[in-house]
């Protein structure tokens, strides 16, 4: 995509530069009129309609496969995550544990997040382990991750809110199936 | 000898007649030069401030973990950033260049409406400084430009940073609504006789489209904003979840005033390079239509895809793709203009010079933000970029690229037309490298920054991720802008003092603003020509010394009025004389009064703000006192010229106009009230609505029977006047009055039995609106008729003189319909629901 619209820039650029440059010669009315509907048929709807198409195509199935939708074989983690000025309040609902500031999840299996927020709106966002979602005071959407690798990925609130929002970060810690399962184990035991 | 005589004697009178009051009258000043050049003047201050505090904002994020200015100054400065720079910059500046530009290029002496562009600009004047000394106390606004709900709201944001922006920006916007509507009323109905549509200059077109979508554009932040402010001050509520309110409203209505804006501040500046390009390309524009046909399609488009700033906020998938889709056809007409710019250089022989230097650099610039754009309305690509810098370095390449460098290319495409002085090449080609290479550094690699995870509006961010060398270049690109910025204005200071003289029309343009004395005369034309052509100085280059020799028409005063032709909208058929007002303090007043309205809703000292309102619609009543038939204006008398005859004697003049394009931005706004009403009822999360409603029907019915009948007798009363019998005029007139004022008790009567709580619910809150706002619709009418029905009694209205009654006709119709659309959305549909 970015390459495809480096060329575009480029190549429009250049022919303007060109048409700047160039002395040309007497044009009949004829000639010029055949120039300039190439021109503008040309490149201001065939290149446009072309290049739309294409990047849709591309891109709403990939979307599409990104949105939360029932998983037919495998069983889905729900973790709820809150926020508030300045801080994540993340819960899972299944073992009752709590968390500030950090998830724990299984690497490798699709997690559903469902976000909300107690105060202003926040977003939720981990840059390598997807796109973010907005966390809105009396509503709640759901935002589906999955980390490949097991690590730690860092994540931070993507809309501003207050002052403190520079600072409003959190990890997520991706951890291989058998090691999640006996962190799963050892937090419910502290409770 | 004697003639020449003759014609400077002529230019003496029109200069007595049509010049501004020395000294301190120039304040009084209503003539679209000295209005225009003053936005533009303005403008550039608040530009610079804007620049000021972008600098601020790029010191503090030079190095990482720095702590020169902290969390809180930052988030007012990147606020008061944004902020200043589209509401006190761009569109201002932009109806300055239009307000100076299209009188002249249309052929007319004034704008049609000279008093209103005066006021627009006071307040655009007092607003903004209102808004800048929050920055001073140190209690700006602080929640971004974009003021979401519920971080600025009243338990979020306590301080009256929000208040500042909601009553500033809102008091801002009046002028660019009285601006707007005075543009297009000017451009469709006082073009040169003969000039049609066809024939009228691209730059107009495109100023209409931008003032149309200012008309339909506006009023939906226009009532978000005040919706907020009420819910911060009273504490009604509208976008809080728990009274049934909902903040994503509040993104909604933002955004459909917010994304249209973006094209309301592209469009001039295209127009400007579609003016400029065929004149040094030295052919014609190619491709008149098809760019006709962009401006108006691109119009259309962005009132369709402000869905695309809310991606992320969790909407339906289909939806998502119908914006995304609605969002890159945006494209399509973007790209036809480039290619017929392209397209017209192609077969033209170009004249190299520095206004052209400015227009590369926008195609450039523009270019790469348009075709960001098209990534960004991915949905998958934005939900990974949007809010970070990667969105911060696109939409600074589709501003300044598609507005500040065709800005500059203009004003100093136009600066001879100011000055009577040639550009210098040297320093302007200095200022554009600066500017052009110092852009790029900043926002090329910003998009980078986004892209490697930087989000916006952080103060600081640590070290060690990738974006330090970044930032640090980021900074050092801003600061080489700045100082291209400080060698633009340098060379603007000296050019006026140093410049060499410039001979009339010196680029050799086709349009007619370049037919005018320079520096320009207050009067623009001493006689106004018959156009019959799109280049009418390229078809007959002694234009300019024919209409100095005042060989053209309406070359003489009559009684010492100011007078331009009324034409036909679409053919520019020659219909009127419009006769214009003179010099006045009523603007000053008007806007000095407004000032105290929000100074004392800002203070909350509502008695002030109470009494300044009183004082506001006594200004304006005597106002459009001195109107029409009114001695100060245009009196009956024996002499007065019938072909064609003075505006005010007909029952169609641009007044008319003006009436009818108000009631469609008001149409707008409550357009933009029943959307807020249907939204919150079907997707607010605790919506609540009383089983009964709590409206007295019958007697509400009978309030709207008291305004049925109270329109019918206007109406007939109207047509009476046009056929020539006026006497049942006067006391018809007062009954009609007298009906409104039924209406309006019998409302206000509703009103108190029904015991809303506007507080606990938001239910309660949109009705208590929607109520208020039928209130103020009937009282105004019914206040304008009871003056009409004295302007009767005086003289002022009559059968030779049935201008007025036709102007207000269209506000009572107005009232009714809203009315009676009112009692549909809330009392009909409940009921069938």
């Amino acid at each position: 995509m970015v390459g495809f619209a480096t060329v575009t820039l480029i190549a429009v650029v250049s022919l303007w530069l060109y048409a700047l440059r160039r002395r040309p010669r007497q044009w009949s009315q004829e000639q010029a009129r055949r120039v300039h509907n190439r021109w503008i048929i040309g490149g201001g709807l065939v290149l446009p309609v072309t290049s739309i198409t294409l990047l849709l195509a591309f891109g709403i199935p990939i979307g599409h496969r990104m949105l939360p939708l029932p998983l037919a074989d495998s069983e889905v983690v729900r973790i709820d995550v809150t926020a508030r000025q300045w801080w994540w309040d993340v819960s899972y609902p299944d073992s009752g544990i709590r968390l500030r500031d950090e998830l724990h999840i299984p690497a490798g299996t699709p997690v559903d997040l469902h976000l909300t927020s107690d105060d202003v709106i926040h977003s939720f966002w981990v840059p390598r382990l997807g796109g973010k979602l907005d966390m809105l005071p009396g509503r709640t959407n759901v935002l589906r991750l999955q980390a490949d690798e097991p690590g730690l990925y860092h994540g931070q609130c993507a809309e501003f809110c207050g002052i403190g929002h520079a600072h409003m970060k959190f990890t997520v810690r991706a951890h291989a199936p058998s090691e999640y399962a006996a962190w799963l184990e050892g937090a419910t035991g502290d409770e | 000898m004697s003639e020449q005589q003759d014609n400077a004697q002529l230019h003496a009178q029109f200069d007595r007649v049509w010049g501004n009051l020395p000294g301190i009258g120039a304040l009084a000043a209503v003539n679209h030069t000295s209005v225009g050049l003053r936005f533009i003047v303005t403008g550039l201050f608040f530009f610079l401030v804007g620049g000021l505090l972008a600098m601020l904002l790029r010191t503090q994020l030079a190095l990482p973990e720095q702590s020169i200015i902290g969390a809180d100054l930052y988030s007012q400065l990147f606020t008061m950033h944004g902020t200043l720079m589209m509401f006190l910059f761009a569109i201002p500046i932009l109806e300055g260049v239009a307000m100076y530009l299209v009188p002249k290029m249309i052929g007319a002496r004034d704008l049609a409406f000279p008093r209103l562009g005066a006021m627009g600009y006071f307040c655009y004047l007092f607003g903004g400084l209102i808004i800048l000394s929050s920055l001073l106390l140190n209690i700006a606004p602080d929640s971004g430009w974009f003021m979401y709900t519920p971080l600025s709201s009243s338990t979020f944001s306590p301080g009256p940073g929000s208040d500042f922006w909601l009553l500033g920006i809102t008091f801002v916007e009046i002028s660019s609504m009285t601006g707007a509507i005075e543009l297009i009323v000017s451009i469709l109905r006082t073009r040169a006789n003969g000039m049609s549509l066809r024939q009228m200059p691209l730059f107009c077109w495109y100023i209409l489209a931008m003032a149309l979508m200012i008309v339909f554009g506006f009023p939906p932040l226009i009532l978000a904003s005040i919706l907020l402010e009420l819910e911060r001050a009273a504490g009604m509520v509208f976008f809080e979840v728990a009274g049934g309110g909902d903040p994503l409203l509040w993104q909604h209505l933002f955004w459909l005033f917010g994304h249209p804006e973006v094209y309301i501040i592209f469009l001039p500046a295209a127009g400007i390079v579609s003016t400029l390009i065929p004149v040094f390309a030295r052919r014609p524009i190619v491709g008149y239509r098809w760019i006709v046909l962009a401006v108006i399609v691109m119009g259309f488009i962005s009132f369709g895809l402000w869905v695309h700033h809310m991606f992320t906020v969790g909407i339906p998938q289909l939806a998502q793709a119908f914006f995304s889709m609605a969002s890159m056809l945006v494209a399509i007409p973007t790209t036809i203009q480039v290619f017929a710019w392209l397209a017209t250089l192609w077969t033209g022989r170009v004249v190299w010079n520095l206004p052209m230097l400015w227009i590369l650099g926008f195609l450039i610039i523009f270019v790469a933000g348009g075709l960001t754009g098209v990534m960004l309305a991915l949905v998958p690509f934005n939900w990974q970029v949007h809010d970070t810098h990667f969105v911060v370095a696109h939409l600074h390449y589709v501003l300044v690229g598609g507005m500040l460098f065709p800005l500059i290319a203009g004003l100093y495409y136009w600066l001879p037309h100011v000055s009577g002085r040639m550009p210098s090449n040297v320093l302007g080609a200095w200022a554009f490298w600066l500017v052009f290479i110092g852009f790029n550094v900043t926002f090329l690699l910003m998009h980078l920054t986004g892209l490697l995870g930087m989000p916006r509006r952080v103060y600081t961010y640590e070290a060690g991720l990738g974006w330090d060398w970044l930032n640090l270049l980021s900074t050092i690109g801003g600061f080489i802008m700045a100082i291209g910025i400080a060698m633009f204005l340098l060379d603007i200071g000296m050019h006026f003092r140093f410049g060499r003289r410039a001979p009339r029309n010196p680029w050799a343009a086709d349009t007619l603003e370049w037919a005018v004395a320079m520096p320009v005369t207050t009067y623009n034309f001493i006689s106004l020509p018959t156009i019959r052509s799109r280049h009418p100085l390229w078809d007959n280059p002694q234009l300019p010394d024919e209409i100095e020799r005042g060989e053209h028409s309406l070359a003489t005063i009559h009684h010492g009025l100011r007078e331009t032709w009324g034409s036909d909208a679409v053919s520019g058929r020659l219909r009127e004389r419009v006769h214009l007002p003179s010099n006045s303090w009523i603007p000053l007043q008007a806007g000095l009064a407004l000032t105290v309205v929000c100074l004392g809703l800002l203070l909350k000292s509502y008695w002030l703000a109470l009494a300044a309102v009183l004082v506001s619609t006594v200004i304006m009543l005597r106002w459009s006192w001195h109107n029409g038939g009114h001695p100060r204006a245009a009196p009956l008398r024996a002499d007065d010229p019938c072909d064609p005859p003075l505006h005010s004697r007909t029952l169609d003049g641009p007044g008319r106009w003006g009436m009818l394009l108000t009631l469609m931005a008001n149409g707008s706004l409550y357009a933009s009230l029943l959307f807020g009403w249907f939204y919150l009822w079907t997707a607010a999360p605790q919506w609540q609505a009383p089983e009964q409603g709590p409206l007295d029907v019958p007697l509400l019915l009978a309030s709207g029977l008291g305004l049925s009948l109270a329109v019918a007798l206007y109406h007939w009363l109207n047509r009476q006047l046009q056929r020539g019998s006026t006497s049942q005029l006067a006391g018809g007139l007062w009954l009609v009055a007298l009906l409104g004022v039924v209406h309006v008790l019998l409302l206000v009567w509703v009103l108190l039995l029904a015991e809303l709580s506007p507080t606990g619910s938001a239910y309660d809150a949109v009705l208590t609106v929607m109520l208020c706002y039928l209130l103020f619709h009937g009282a105004l009418a019914a206040l304008l008729s009871a003056m009409q029905a004295v302007r009767v009694q005086r003289g002022y209205v009559s059968v030779r003189l049935p201008y007025e009654p036709q102007v207000l006709q269209p506000f009572w119709s107005y009232t009714l319909g809203v009315f009676w659309l009112g009692f549909a959305a809330f009392i009909l549909l409940p009921m069938a629901w």
